[in-house]
């Protein structure tokens, strides 16, 4: 039996969202974000939110734009230019608050909270001033002996990250939130998809079920529409981020975007012609630049 | 060494021969150097005398080929004979295993190894956000670690960092034996010398030493770059010079030269 339309738009998604929410968006620095939705968190009223990611430009633009209260990252950054211009304007003037972990500790919060577990351990963070600047986060000290030594080792205790919503961007997805991922990284999505309690994903195209398995092989078929409440169709949605193999990152438009950093004036400038339009109009606009460079 | 060979040397392929003797004794593991002479030096580490260290294809999968720096996207796809498949879940997976030995950048580092790439100032409310902490918090707690800091001064090498990312030997030692268990820094290579930690303060905690020093470097010169006390013992060796085979494998592995950019000769 095929699974339940759950196709909708990026608006009735994210009408889903209410201010001071904890949001999880997948993906990895500037690649795979799911754009289009956070264009549209961009656009609605919504304040306060917590941002837990493997932050790119959708941290950036949510912190300039006076979206969040607090971000948990594993870092920030466009990739191809290393620090994020508006999360480190928002770092340096105090606007946010911050909770800067290890990148594999964000995995195991995820992780933690998929499995409805308050807690999983690491090694990874001791020693470091991740704790000591972030001192929420506690030790445990295990119940079982380490062989050699007879000690009973103290681990960093990773919170769970429970997300009330996650938005993950897929290559395809059929219209009940089966979804693959066609690159060479699946990234952390499932993950996300599976620590929040409503989780949406935006893909390229939906496509019919008996599809999926024929896109790649079925290790890429990742995340199932059991843990899928909406499914949202957006062709480009990640851009200006990569999506392989459908597209590559625009390090053009990325460059414009990062340069805006330095002026007020050509911010506002961006925000008028790409941002304070619809998802449909940025799309044409994007478009239009590609033809006018190439 | 007579005068022509002197002459000859030049300081980035000394540098990068240092980076590959980082790796000398690691046997079947992943050789992950971050950075451009990193990584040209790790990739000479593994074409000439560790052959049985892997690789990454710097994203997603290790490799059992030695490609050079600098292609395309198109070509680093074309020039690599993939091995594993070693997306992000599983590079923390190999990480925490411990079978890899990172060489990873340092905006400050002190003399007990203490990296930091996170921010300049307070971290609450940095005068400057740099990276954040990144993978250096567990990198350094699970497996081997090196640095690369490609201009040697004061302002790197530091009393004291502003945020710690990278667990140093007095923060290890804090943590006791079992803890710090797969904590090493094994060497420090710059622009001027290598460091390593191979000698201890009054409480028994490693600190930096000097090594050897490139040649046409004094150790006067190296300790004038450094901001705190480096341990000096006895006559420094030079940094040695890289061979016939290392250097028509390092034209191989950087052929457009990227390495006399960032290390220019003196």
């Amino acid at each position: 039996m095929p699974g339940p339309d759950k196709r909708m738009t990026e608006a009735e998604a994210v009408a889903e969202l209410s201010s001071g929410m904890t949001v999880g968006i997948g993906g990895w620095g500037s690649r795979r974000k799911p754009m289009s939705i956070v264009r549209e968190i961009l656009r609605s009223d919504l304040t306060d939110l917590t941002i837990v990611a493997y932050g790119g430009p959708d941290v950036g633009l949510l912190c300039k734009t006076g979206k969040v209260r607090k971000v948990i990252s594993g870092f920030v950054s466009l990739d191809s230019i290393p620090l994020e211009p508006f999360y480190r304007q928002a770092r340096q003037d105090g606007t946010i608050e911050a909770a800067e972990w290890d990148e594999g500790m964000l995995l195991l919060g995820l992780t933690a909270a998929g499995w409805r577990v308050p807690f999983l351990p690491t090694r990874a963070g001791l020693g470091s001033d991740v704790p000591v600047e972030m001192p929420d986060l506690l030790t445990v000290k295990s119940p079982y002996a380490e062989p050699d030594s007879g000690e009973f080792e103290t681990l960093l205790a990773v919170p769970a990250l429970d997300l009330d919503v996650a938005f993950v961007h897929q290559n395809r997805a059929d219209m009940s939130g089966n979804s693959v991922w066609l690159g060479e990284d699946p990234f952390f999505d499932d993950l996300f998809v599976r620590a929040a309690k409503k989780a949406y994903v935006s893909c390229e195209s939906v496509v019919a079920t008996e599809e999926l398995a024929g896109l790649a092989d079925v290790t890429h078929l990742k995340i199932s529409r059991l843990d899928v409440a909406g499914v949202i169709e957006a062709p480009g949605g990640a851009h200006f981020t990569e999506c392989p193999p459908d597209y590559g990152r625009d390090e053009t438009f990325q460059k414009r975007y990062a340069a805006t950093g330095k002026s007020e004036e050509d911010w506002e400038a961006f925000r008028t012609d790409f941002l304070d339009i619809d998802e449909q109009g940025y799309q044409a606009k994007v478009s239009e630049l590609r033809r006018a460079n190439s | 060494m007579n005068t022509s060979e002197t002459t000859a040397t030049r300081r980035a392929d000394v540098c990068a021969v240092a980076i590959a003797d980082c790796f000398a004794g690691d046997g079947e593991r992943l050789c992950n150097p971050i950075g451009n002479l990193p990584l040209i030096g790790g990739r000479l580490a593994v074409a000439t005398s560790e052959p049985h260290l892997a690789l990454t294809d710097g994203f997603y999968t290790l490799i059992d080929n030695v490609p050079p720096v600098g292609m395309s996207e198109a070509e680093r796809l074309e020039n690599r004979i993939v091995a594993h498949w070693n997306p992000y879940r599983e590079m923390f997976g190999l990480l925490w295993h411990g079978r890899r030995h990172v060489m990873m950048g340092a905006t400050q580092i002190d003399r007990h190894g203490n990296q930091n790439l996170a921010a300049i100032g307070d971290w609450k409310q940095p005068k400057s956000q740099l990276l954040g902490f990144r993978g250096a918090p567990g990198n350094t707690i699970n497996h081997t670690t090196s640095y690369w800091v490609p201009k040697h001064g004061p302002k790197v090498f530091v009393e004291s960092v502003d945020v710690v990312s990278g667990v140093g030997y007095d923060r290890a030692a804090a943590l006791g034996p079992v803890a710090s268990r797969f904590h090493e820094i094994r060497r420090v290579v710059s622009n001027l010398a290598v460091m390593d930690f191979e000698s201890d303060d009054s409480d028994g905690v490693a600190v930096m030493r000097l090594r050897s020093v490139h040649p046409g470097v004094s150790v006067d010169e190296v300790a004038e770059e450094t901001g705190f006390d480096l341990v000096v013992e006895g006559e420094v060796p030079e940094s040695r010079v890289p061979t016939a085979e290392e250097l028509s494998m390092l034209d191989q592995v950087d052929p457009s030269g990227n390495r006399f950019k960032e290390v220019p000769d003196q």
